[in-house]
Parts: structure tokens; C-alpha cells; sequence
């Protein structure tokens, strides 16, 4: 808020109406909800907390449950087959219209960032290596199979091949430190492998995410597709990681001293985990120019299946 | 393994005498019928074409193999392992320790840093090449041996395990200096010293499944057999030295499964693959949580085997029966659910019946045998409980008349029918020859049950409509999906598992992304 607008001038409005960026007119806030199912529930817990931003106030941000989470992974669960039936294509274009639609919304993750803190110039830098990003990832699904999977010369006479399917439902403790191109980068491999995915957002910058959420309520992806949460991590986590009905868990953002209870819980289920390389902090600039474009988070969630055949009549 | 085109020649469709079903058996479940159409004065008898043992010779006992060498376990303690078809002992074996494990550890590191890591990837492959070789210039001794330490029928020990093994050494050879086209525009590192625990079902198979990827990628290993059939583990440590392979680069550490954990742990280990049962894969993957290790699970299944009504009728009996009966249903991917199609179920399994009347369970050293011994006493017992489950849950039995061994540890093929999916013998891993049939009507209704179950190994699809075929294989949550044929099996084809059957592939270029990492 507080951004001029060019508009009201462009207009020529008569001069008896106020301009749009008068000192006394009240600014209409947002309330950041959680994203269930492509609605915005706020927690049911009723809870929210305040985060101060950099500008000067606060934002209230919805302080997410265990039951909160447990409905986001029903609605996901649901969510997860009519995805990864859509064809390849298809999920491409609809990653390709997030990017769009986060290009049209810059502005507002722009002004996120600032407001968690960042200076205006990384703020830009940030928003448009997400959006880029996202570009990205939707070239991915229909090039998966091609690159990861094929047919295989068996010595007897069948004809074998393997393909990628997708895991399921993912959750995502997304990176802490880069909220936005962070999250993107993540959340951008659980979707591209055709995936559904529940975010537990950066806890200390959760406002890239809510803007994410708002956005991709618009787009194309379906309700249910992505659920993203506000909470405090270390109060959901232990929810989170032995909820037997998510299939895996993107733990990048995990924080160190969680990890060997993250990974525990996912074991009770044979989750699928993916995790920070080892030596890679969780930085702002750790997902950077083609630092960030690995193919590791689509492969963390995919499964290969191989399917044979007898040749012969 | 029989094949999936035609029906055994061997196997007459019709039997002499039809066994009678059982109605109240024992708990037990085994019923001793009063004579087999396969014994005695049947016309269709087969006298015994026992394979020689004279081939092998098993020492007393054995040590570990670490750095090169033979050594004792430092605790001084051994076991015994077995012959399941006699329940003779073979031979001691030394039972490995955490200091033993360190000590496997070490030499793997040492060998990793200062040789291994060190050498050109051409060489890596070379090695390779010779394990895979003398694999195939000793193949009978491994055959034989694989046979008289597990129980396997020496048939598939001789055609299926021991010729896989040398394949997996061929195959992943010649990735040794090729990994870059395996992780395209990526810099492939090997991990450095992996910890890999294996089972009993496929000894020197799995233990290929393991060691040759891991090696191609320019690992080293430590490696503990499963401690009822560590023997062509320990002959395989003969190859190592016969392929001149440097020292340490292959240890091979007998023992509990404390001490599998204690390699598993080590910080020194970089990477970690099992195959076994899924609570040992669960109990390890907790163990190393936040150690950041590369983990693979290949564990346990479950596996529909769908026999739609428009089937190729004697194909399906022979996929089935190979399905269930291979290596005595000890494999995790066997077609342990028969899903057969309520139209056809009463003829089929009629059909089935017969031809399960006519498989030969004996001596294992018997090149006729069909279903050698079950591999332990213990598995035995679980299989026998479970069988007694079925019957006690209201599922009913039948077995086929059928002469046993009076000594060793059989278990007569065995078939359930009316199975509803919440029995035990519907949902739990009996890793034993016992089938259990669930019909269904339609498609839908058959995906829907093959999905059933918190496993998702393999599956089985039998019809005659090609895309009815690849409808359902991409509906099944399995990882592996064979289409009239079944147990099929080949280094340049993935297996691994969907849901709690695990996670990782082996074989093919898929099961060597799990031995590398990728800067």
C-alpha cells in the first residue's frame, strides 16, 4: 500500500474527487487466510498471529492447525488423481498460466518482500526469478518420461517399458529463507511431476505465500491441488511428518534441529523424503540462476513403474 | 522359470486323480494326502535326476571378508547355517560384531579414498567385466551351493538367480564409464562407502542386485547377507579375490541384524539399500533419520494377479502358478493374490487345480523339482500361522495330493478361495506358496482391489485386449507390471516399489541414480 497510482491520473478524474493516494483515506487490508481446497478458511482454530512488517505495522497471518492440516490433506487426497490424469500438456499450461498470472501480480510480491524486509532491488530480482522459474518447471511434464524413463532391451523376448508417475500427495515444508523463489522451486517440482501438494510456508515471511495462494485461486489449478498453510512449523511438524495418508515430504526448508524427527515420522509410512543437499544452507540465494533449476525436486516425487509384455503371437 | 508362452511340456493338463478339497482342516493347515498322482506307481512318476554336489566344496566354517581377507569375527562367536531340505548343518559361520562392522567400514573408506576413487572409470568397468565371467565360469558351483543353503529348486538357482547375477555385473559394467549419459547435464559423484543388507530369498542375486550398481558408480561396499544363506555371499568374496578386485572394496560382514544396523549407522556410510521386510525397512530408515544418507527400500508386496474372463486360459494357470510358486512364494513380488474374474473363476480354477496337482515339491537338487524347501524353520512357522488364519478367518483351503519330504521344511502348495480382502492372508506378506482368490466382475472393481493393500511391489494382468492391458497397468499402483507373463526379471528393467513396498529402483539406468549423487 501507499504506491501511487497512475491510473487516477491517466484518467483525468474531475478535481472535486480526492486522488487515490490522500493521506486520509483508510487502506483496505488484506487478511491472510489459509488456501484449503481453492477456498480461504481462516484456521479453525481461530487463531492468527501478528508479523511486523518493514514499512511500519503488522499483518495478521493465520496461525494454522492440526486440524487445519488434516483437512487440507483430505481435500488433497481427492485433488490428487483427476491431476495427475490430466495429459503432460495440459499440466504444462497450467503451470505456464500461474506464471502469467504471478507476472500480473508482481507489484504485490514485490511489496511482500520489501515488507518481510528485503531491499526493493533483491525484492525484483526475486519476484522475477520466480516467475521465470515457474516458466521453467511448466516445460517439464510432458518431457519427464522422454528424459527419465524408456524402453528397456531385456534379453527375452518382451517388450519392457518404464515410466515416471507421479507419488501422490507431497508436503512441503517450504524454504525459510527465500519465501517466494524458494517456495516456487519447490513447489514448482512437486506439481511439474503432477503431484499434489501441502505447504507449510516460511514461518518468518509467510506473505509471498498468501500472495502465491491468492494467485493461484485464479489460475487454472485446481481446487485441492495446492493447499498452502501459515502456521508455526515446530507445532505442526510432528502432525504433519505421521499423517499416513501423505505420501511424501519435500523437508528442504525443514529446520536442522526437526530433521531427525521429521525423517522418523515419514519412516513410520514409508514416505518418500526429499531433503537440502548436503552442505546447502538454507539461504536467500540458495535457489539462484541453475542452482535452483534441478530436476531433483520433480524426481523426489515420482515413482517408475515398468511394464512387460511378451513379444509374440 | 516357466515360461509365460506356452504350458510346460512336461505337465499333462489332466491329473490321474483329482485331490479332494479340504473342508475342516487341522489349524496347521497341511493335510497329508493318502497318495500323489505324481509318486509311486503313477505313470506320470518322474525318477529322481538329482544335480551333483560333487562341485562344490563346503569348508567347515568361514570368516568375515574384510579388507581382502578372511577374518574371524572379533566376538569369536559363529552360526550355523543349514540345509533347509535336510536340515543338515553346512557349515559355521563367523557372527560379525559392531566391531567387525567398523572395522568392514574402515576398509571400505580407506579403499574408496585411496584406490576406487582414484581409479579411471574404464578400469571400474574391467573389473566388472571379470566378476561377471568368473560368475559365469563358476556358475554351476554357485547354482548348486545357492541350492543346498536356501532351499531353492536347483532349476532356478541354475536358470534364473545365478545368470541374473552375472547379467547385473555385465550391465552395470558398462556404466561404469558412462555415467555422465545417465545424469544428463549433471556431474555424477559417487557417494563413497555404502551400507547394503540383504535377504535370503535370492542370496546371490540380491547381493548382485546390489554390489554391481554400487560399484559402477564408483562406490564401495560393505555388505551383510541374510544369516540364514550367507554362503554364495562368501563365495563371492572367492570372485573378488579371483578378479584381483583392490582390497576393501567389497566386505562382506555375516551376522545379526544388530549388526546390519551397525553398518547402516555408521556416519562413515554415505548411502544406505535394503531389501527385507518392510519393519526392518521402517526400523532402519528411523535409524538414520537426519544423518542425511542416500536410502533405498526395497520391501515387501502383496500382488494381484488379474485374470480377465477374455484371458488366454493355460497361459494364465502357468503365469499363476509361476507367479505364487517361483521360489516357493519367498519373493516379495510374487502374484500372492490370484484377482480372477467372477465369469471364469469356477473353470479356472478348476483348470488351476490341475495344474497345481501336477508341480513336483521335493529336493531342491532334483532338476525336476518344481518347489524346493521353505528356507527356515522360522519362515515355516509364519507361514503355517498365517495359513491357519485364513482358515480360521472362514476362507477355504485346498492342497494338492502330494508326496513331502519326510525330513527338511516343506509346505504344500496351497489354495484359498472365497477370500474376502479384509482377511489376514488378503493383506499380509505369507512369503510362502499359499495363493489366496478374490473375484471381481468388472474392470473398475478389479483395479480398485489390486490397489488394495498398503503394498504396491508388482502386479499381474492377464487378457487378450492390448488396450484394456495398458488401461489397467497405468491404473495399478505397483512398480513393476507384467502382462501375460509374470516374475520376469532383467538388469536393464527397474524394480522397486510404490507405497510401503518401498522407494528406489534397481536395475536399468533408474537403479544407478540411487548409487550417485549429482552436483
Amino acid at each position: 500500500m501507499g504506491k501511487k497510482s497512475k491510473r487516477t491520473e491517466k484518467l483525468n478524474l474531475p478535481l472535486t474527487i480526492e486522488p487515490a493516494e490522500s493521506s486520509d483515506r483508510l487502506e483496505v487490508r488484506r487478511t491472510a487466510k489459509l488456501y484449503i481446497g481453492g477456498a480461504f478458511p481462516r484456521s479453525e482454530s481461530g487463531r492468527s498471529r501478528e508479523v511486523q512488517l518493514a514499512k511500519g505495522g503488522v499483518a495478521n497471518i493465520a496461525g494454522g492447525s492440526r486440524k487445519d492440516l488434516r483437512e487440507a490433506v483430505r481435500v488433497a487426497r481427492i485433488a490428487a488423481e483427476p491431476w495427475a490424469a490430466r495429459t503432460a500438456m495440459v499440466r504444462g499450461q497450467i503451470l505456464y498460466r500461474v506464471a502469467e498470472l504471478m507476472e500480473g501480480r508482481a507489484a504485490q510480491f514485490r511489496d511482500d518482500l520489501i515488507n518481510h524486509g528485503a531491499s526493493k532491488s533483491d525484492a525484483a530480482a526475486e519476484v522475477s526469478a520466480a516467475i521465470d522459474r515457474m516458466v521453467w518447471y511448466a516445460g517439464w511434464p510432458d518431457k519427464l518420461s522422454a528424459v527419465l524413463g524408456g524402453t528397456n532391451p531385456v534379453a527375452s523376448s518382451h517388450f519392457v517399458f518404464t515410466l515416471p508417475e507421479p507419488t501422490g500427495v507431497i508436503a512441503s515444508i517450504a524454504p525459510e529463507a527465500s519465501p517466494l523463489l524458494g517456495l516456487v522451486s519447490r513447489l514448482g517440482g512437486i506439481l511439474a511431476g503432477g503431484n499434489v501438494a501441502i505447504v507449510l510456508a516460511s514461518e518468518s515471511a509467510p506473505l509471498p505465500a498468501v500472495t502465491l495462494a491468492e494467485t493461484l485461486a485464479v489460475s487454472d489449478v485446481p481446487a485441492g491441488v495446492v493447499n498452502i498453510i501459515t502456521a508455526r512449523r515446530a507445532e505442526l511438524l510432528p502432525h504433519l511428518v505421521r499423517h499416513a495418508d501423505i505420501d511424501g515430504y519435500d523437508l528442504w526448508g525443514c529446520p536442522d534441529e526437526l530433521l531427525v524427527e521429521a525423517e522418523q515420522g515419514a519412516a513410520e509410512h514409508v514416505a518418500r523424503v526429499a531433503r537440502r543437499p548436503h552442505g546447502v544452507k538454507d539461504r536467500a540465494d540458495a535457489f539462484d540462476g541453475e542452482r535452483g533449476e534441478r530436476i531433483d525436486g520433480i524426481t523426489a516425487f515420482l515413482e517408475m513403474k515398468t511394464v512387460w509384455h511378451p513379444i509374440g503371437s | 522359470m516357466p515360461s509365460d508362452q506356452t504350458p510346460k511340456g512336461a505337465a499333462p493338463r489332466r491329473t490321474p486323480a483329482r485331490a479332494a478339497s479340504v473342508a475342516t482342516p487341522a489349524p496347521a493347515a497341511i493335510v497329508a494326502p493318502a497318495s500323489s498322482g505324481l509318486a509311486g506307481n503313477s505313470p506320470w512318476a518322474y525318477a529322481p535326476a538329482p544335480e551333483s554336489r560333487e562341485i562344490v566344496t563346503i569348508r567347515q566354517r568361514y570368516g568375515l571378508f574384510i579388507d581382502g581377507k578372511e577374518r574371524a569375527p572379533s566376538g569369536g562367536e559363529v552360526t550355523i547355517t543349514y540345509n533347509p531340505a535336510t536340515e543338515e548343518p553346512l557349515a559355521e559361520i563367523a557372527k560379525g560384531t559392531p566391531a567387525d562392522a567398523d572395522r568392514a567400514i574402515e576398509a571400505a573408506d580407506r579403499a574408496y579414498r585411496k584406490v576406487w576413487s582414484k581409479l579411471h572409470p574404464r578400469e571400474r568397468a574391467k573389473y566388472l567385466y571379470r566378476i561377471s565371467r568368473i560368475l559365469q565360469e563358476r556358475s554351476r558351483e554357485f547354482a548348486v551351493t545357492e541350492t543346498m543353503d536356501s532351499g531353492k529348486p536347483i532349476r532356478e538357482s541354475r536358470d534364473v538367480d545365478v545368470p541374473l547375477a552375472a547379467a547385473h555385473f555385465w550391465y552395470y559394467a558398462g556404466w561404469a564409464d558412462k555415467l555422465q549419459y545417465a545424469v544428463p547435464g549433471r556431474r555424477p559423484e559417487a557417494h563413497g562407502v555404502v551400507g547394503q543388507v540383504i535377504p535370503w530369498n535370492f542370496p546371490l542375486l540380491m547381493l548382485a542386485w546390489k554390489i554391481a550398481p554400487a560399484l559402477a558408480a564408483g562406490n564401495t561396499v560393505v555388505l551383510k547377507p541374510a544369516s540364514t544363506t550367507p554362503l554364495t555371499a562368501l563365495l563371492f568374496a572367492d570372485v573378488c579375490r579371483q578378479a584381483e578386485l583392490p582390497d576393501g572394496v567389497v566386505n562382506i560382514v555375516t551376522g545379526p541384524g544388530s549388526t546390519g544396523m551397525s553398518i547402516v549407522t555408521d556416519p562413515r556410510v554415505a548411502k544406505v539399500a535394503f531389501t527385507g521386510s518392510t519393519s526392518v525397512g521402517v526400523t532402519i530408515a528411523k535409524g538414520i533419520a537426519g544423518q542425511g544418507k542416500g536410502l533405498t527400500l526395497e520391501l515387501g508386496g502383496k500382488a494381484a494377479n488379474i485374470v480377465f474372463e477374455d484371458a488366454a486360459l493355460d497361459q494364465a494357470v502357468e503365469g499363476v502358478v509361476n507367479g505364487i510358486f517361483f521360489n516357493q512364494g519367498e519373493v516379495c513380488c510374487a502374484g500372492s493374490r490370484l484377482l480372477v474374474q467372477e465369469s471364469i473363476a469356477e473353470e479356472f480354477l478348476a483348470r488351476l487345480r490341475d495344474r497345481m496337482s501336477m508341480l513336483r515339491i521335493g529336493d531342491p537338487m532334483d532338476k525336476n523339482t518344481d518347489i524346493g524347501a521353505i528356507n527356515s524353520k522360522a519362515q515355516m512357522e509364519s507361514i503355517g500361522e498365517l495359513v491357519a488364519s485364513g482358515v480360521a478367518e472362514g476362507a477355504q483351503i485346498w492342497q494338492p495330493a502330494c508326496d513331502l519330504p519326510t525330513r527338511g521344511w516343506f509346505f504344500r502348495p496351497t489354495l484359498f478361495t472365497n477370500v474376502a480382502q479384509s482377511h489376514r492372508i488378503a493383506r499380509e506378506e505369507i512369503f510362502g506358496p499359499v495363493l489366496a482368490t478374490i473375484t471381481f466382475r468388472t474392470v473398475a472393481e478389479a483395479i480398485e482391489k489390486a490397489n488394495n493393500t498398503a503394498y504396491g511391489l508388482s502386479a499381474g494382468i492377464w487378457t487378450e485386449k492390448g488396450s484394456r492391458i495398458l488401461q489397467v497397468a497405468s491404473a495399478l499402483k505397483a512398480g513393476v507390471v507384467w502382462a501375460n507373463t509374470f516374475n520376469r526379471f532383467d538388469p536393464t528393467a527397474p524394480f522397486g516399489g510404490y507405497k510401503e513396498s518401498g522407494y528406489g529402483r534397481e536395475g536399468g539406468m533408474q537403479g544407478l541414480h540411487a548409487y550417485l549423487r549429482s552436483s
